[in-house]
């Protein structure tokens, strides 16, 4: 936990790293918007399981969606210790409900291992790579590959 | 409504098409061969060339024809879109944007390097190497126009901000031999007050009879009464041109047929080509009148004119006859010196009048970002204000009637600040409506085909961003109704019918949504034709069971058009989908009826958008939705002996000796599973768009609120079943029920989630 950010070098770039489960994952800090605590979200009909429905940012409607049950792991029982990370995508905000909030790295390029090939098809779809900090493994997520938005680029 | 502004909103949305048209051609150029994208461009050029027919930028237009029909062998795979093919497309995306840019502020086009494109172009198209690219020179298409706009003294713009497009008269007759005898006719034109007040415009009509040849106008203003006396609405002059053409006496009368009822019009051949003197028969004193000043000179006296035209038009042609008292070349000096003592008169009149006029007509013009920031942040201020009067409520021990009153004025204000705001962005249909009238006479006047265009609404109003993306679908659609909608004039009297046809556009409000309705008498849609197109597009399945509504709706498919042969304006078969697609993009809905032999009906649903809801706020299955007022007939507790089950699944509601279908709202949305019973809840009755009364089965009822719209589609995706998501006063988003597509659904149209799926992920 006490892992402190160290500016490897110049140009080495930023994520912020969060649990799920007992698994560790990060994501680039400049797709993060903000961090807040859970407030229950409004359910949506015809939505994938892991949508856990929409919350009120300040006016605007942010879809949250559960990040574990995305991964394809356990469907996450949300509660007050719960956090959202918010989160640009594209031209969409969405919230990504994760256990907490772990760390920031600063981390260069290089640090960063391809994706062991052990992995499936569907974790090497979003993950970009994985991290070895202090003898944990955090995986970067990429949040484009599983959160694109096809739409824009049908039309 | 004047046409500069319409011609700048198509300015802005060619700036749209062209950076779409350059980013999908960067990606085919990066190796996308994704056939979407080529669609993509190939709309971009498509609805560039339609907006531009509509204006009469010819030379846009040709060179965005010859530039379609080649991108049109790329989508067809005619045409491998390699690196060199990329690199001429790109090079010609540029000069389309030079095009346009130079058709709206002037200036020149590098003409050679506009026709050599074209005929690299053309020799694309034709399968041919770039070294037989010199065999079609001879073709003529479009390069001897490409430097037109350039034509006339470069044009600057005026105090009024009016930038005058160039447009030169002088054009119009280069194509006939200056020499050469060609019949003259003489029109005495004398409009009544009806016609300005049916929106037409004499000058217009005289611009368009223009066209036909070489013209000489004058005016006689003997009829204009003094100040006191005049009658801003009213008309008083008359008009008498002398026009060379060689398009025959019909063509000439052709340009009045919108307005023949509300004037006085006298056509007649003259012996010889020398109008002029007809002059001193005429027992009145017309004055020369330069007809081109009204549209492109930039001097203060015009810049009255154009100030005065927005006023009222009778007004705008007292100042323009006033001050244009500058002699046309080669006019009797005689002329001048009749008319010389009415002009003073009538330029003080129109001087005056607008001086009157001027502080009613008074506007500003911001920056449309601006109202929407002001939008949103009074959005917030009912939430803020609805939150507020709520955790007042829960507080309130004793009733402190001090905070309840100034809670009840806050409110009263939020919602006169909340619609003073929207009426700032609501602006009626009628300029759309207008450019379609345009529309309709030159795609007629291409087909040969004899149209009416009725339009009713005008006046309905709606969010500016919805009128503004409404023109271009609507084009498309009036289009494709004339051309392939109505039959030749020949057919229809054979058919009984009125040779001439008719083309219906309604606006109106219904259930807090504006509907369009264009409707035409033609043809309706030859199944037997879409479906047998369908088949050899592969687009069904040769024994494909299809009702006729399913057929009918082909016609909206990508790629699909039964138009044999490809025209200039439409027949491409790119209409209908990228109508479908705009209208959807708006949150709308398209539909169609087609009666054979009689015509079809299309008709548009549109939201208004950003506009606040007055919404019955309803519990269904512990959760929270809001139901659009307008949509509910009326509320009622159903008792067990009214329910009737109906078959396996349904069950209908008796009201007043009727039966109604019951829709469980929870069960459809797939928040529960087993259906509630009806005797626990509330039953809404409904009337929707597709006609017909449902009852929506909800759990309770909460109360009326006025809701702000928020959009679900900014973060997520359009939700099937669900309008738009609203915030309550305890700050959680509730869901707006769309009504329709509930009812559809319980019709057995299963609510589409695909949408969902592939949005996110």
């Amino acid at each position: 936990m006490a892992y402190l950010a160290q500016n490897l070098t110049k140009g080495g770039r930023e994520l912020i790293a969060f649990r799920i489960g007992d698994q560790e994952f990060c994501v680039d800090i400049m797709s993060v918007r903000e961090i807040r605590g859970w407030t229950p979200a409004t359910p949506m009909p015809h939505s994938p399981s892991y949508m856990l429905g929409v919350i009120n940012l300040r006016g605007a409607v942010l879809p949250i969606v559960d990040l574990s049950a995305r991964l394809g792991m356990r469907r996450t029982e949300p509660s007050v210790r719960h956090v959202i990370i918010v989160a640009q995508v594209g031209q969409k905000i969405i919230g990504l409900l994760v256990e907490a909030v772990s760390d920031i790295l600063t981390v260069t390029e290089d640090k960063i291992q391809p994706t062991p090939e052990v992995a499936s098809e569907f974790e090497r779809s979003f993950a970009r790579g994985v991290l070895a900090i202090e003898g944990r493994m955090i995986c970067l997520i990429e949040m484009d590959a599983i959160f694109g938005d096809r739409e824009s680029e049908a039309a | 409504m004047d046409m500069n502004e319409i011609k700048e909103i198509f300015f802005q949305e060619c700036e749209e098409q062209l950076a779409e048209l350059e980013s999908g051609l960067l990606r085919l150029n990066d190796g996308d061969r994704d056939p979407e994208t080529v669609n993509a461009v190939f709309r971009a050029v498509h609805s560039i060339k339609g907006g531009a027919g509509a204006f009469g930028l010819d030379d846009l237009v040709s060179f965005a024809h010859v530039f379609e029909t080649t991108l049109d062998c790329v989508r067809s795979g005619r045409l491998e879109p390699n690196q060199d093919v990329l690199k001429v497309m790109l090079k010609s995306a540029d000069v389309l944007a030079d095009l346009t840019n130079c058709a709206r502020d002037g200036g020149s086009v590098d003409e050679a390097r506009s026709k050599q494109l074209i005929r690299e172009l053309e020799a694309l198209a034709h399968g041919e190497m770039p070294s037989h690219a010199e065999a079609p020179a001879a073709k003529p298409v479009a390069a001897p126009k490409a430097a037109a706009p350039a034509a006339p003294a470069a044009p600057v713009a005026n105090d009024q901000g009016f930038v005058p497009v160039a447009f030169s008269f002088d054009d119009f007759g280069d194509d006939m031999p200056v020499e050469s005898v060609l019949p003259a006719y003489e029109v005495i034109f004398k409009p009544k007050a009806d016609l300005y007040r049916k929106g037409n415009e004499a000058t217009l009509l005289l611009r368009d009879l223009s066209r036909l040849g070489e013209m000489s106008i004058y005016c006689n203003m003997d009829a204009l009464p003094s100040l006191e006396e005049l009658q801003p609405e009213n008309a008083y002059f008359t008009w008498r041109a002398v026009i060379k053409t060689d398009k025959g006496e019909d063509a000439v009368r052709a340009v009045f047929e919108f307005a023949e009822w509300d004037c006085d019009l006298e056509i007649k051949a003259l012996e010889e080509d020398n109008g002029e003197q007809s002059d001193d028969e005429s027992p009145m004193t017309p004055v020369p009148f330069d007809l081109s000043a009204l549209f492109d000179e930039p001097e203060p006296p015009v810049g009255l004119v154009e100030e005065e035209e927005r006023i009222a038009a009778s007004e705008a042609e007292a100042a323009a006859a006033a001050s244009n008292v500058v002699q046309l070349p080669g006019t009797k000096a005689a002329d001048s010196a009749k008319s010389a003592p009415a002009a003073p008169a009538a330029a003080a009149a129109a001087a005056a009048s607008a001086a009157a006029a001027a502080p009613a007509a008074q506007t500003i013009r911001v920056d449309l970002d601006r109202v929407d920031r002001l939008i949103n942040l009074v959005g917030e201020l009912v939430i803020n204000q609805a939150m507020l009067s709520q955790s007042v409520i829960e507080n309130d021990t004793n009733g402190t009637s001090s905070i309840n009153m100034g809670l009840e004025e806050l409110q009263q204000l939020t919602r006169e600040i909340q619609d003073s705001v929207m009426a700032i962005r609501a602006q009626p249909v009628k300029p759309v409506f207008q450019r379609m009238a345009r529309t309709v006479r030159e795609i007629a006047d291409i087909t040969g085909k004899s149209v009416r265009l009725v339009t009713e609404g005008e006046n309905t109003e709606v969010d500016k961003t919805v009128i503004d993306k409404l023109a271009e679908p609507l084009t498309h659609m009036i289009r494709n109704a004339v051309d392939h909608g109505l039959e030749m004039p020949e057919k229809r009297v054979a058919l009984g019918k009125n040779p001439e046809g008719t083309v219906r556009l309604t606006a109106k409000h219904r259930s807090g949504r504006i509907i369009i309705e264009l409707a035409d008498d033609g043809q309706g849609i030859n199944r037997e034709r879409v479906r047998q197109k369908a088949i050899d597009n592969d687009l069904i399945a040769a024994d494909a069971n299809l009702s006729d509504e399913e057929i009918d709706n082909l016609i909206f498919h990508a790629g699909f058009s039964t138009a044999e042969k490809v025209s200039d304006l439409s027949g491409r078969g790119v209409g209908m989908d990228v109508v479908k697609r705009s209208i959807q993009a708006l949150g709308g809905r398209i539909s169609i009826q087609s009666k054979p032999g009689h015509g079809s009906v299309f008709t548009l649903s549109l939201p208004l958008t950003l506009a606040v809801l007055d919404g019955m706020v309803v519990t269904v299955a512990n959760q929270t939705l809001v139901v659009p007022l307008t949509a509910i007939v009326e509320t009622l507790q159903p008792e067990a002996n009214s329910i009737h089950s109906f078959g396996a699944n349904q069950r209908l509601i008796s009201i007043r000796n009727s039966f109604c279908p019951l829709v469980d709202v929870g069960k459809i949305l797939n928040f529960r599973y087993q259906a509630a019973n009806p005797v626990e809840g509330v039953a809404l009755l409904v009337e929707s768009e597709g006609g017909g009364q449902r009852a929506l089965m909800v759990d309770a009822i909460q109360g009326q609120r006025q809701v702000v719209i928020k959009s679900l589609e900014a973060n997520y995706t359009h939700v099937p079943g669900i309008a738009a998501a609203t915030i309550l006063g305890d700050g959680r988003v509730a869901l707006i029920l769309d009504v329709d597509a509930v009812v559809a659904a319980s019709r057995g149209q299963p609510l589409r989630h695909e949408n969902a799926l592939a949005a996110f992920g």
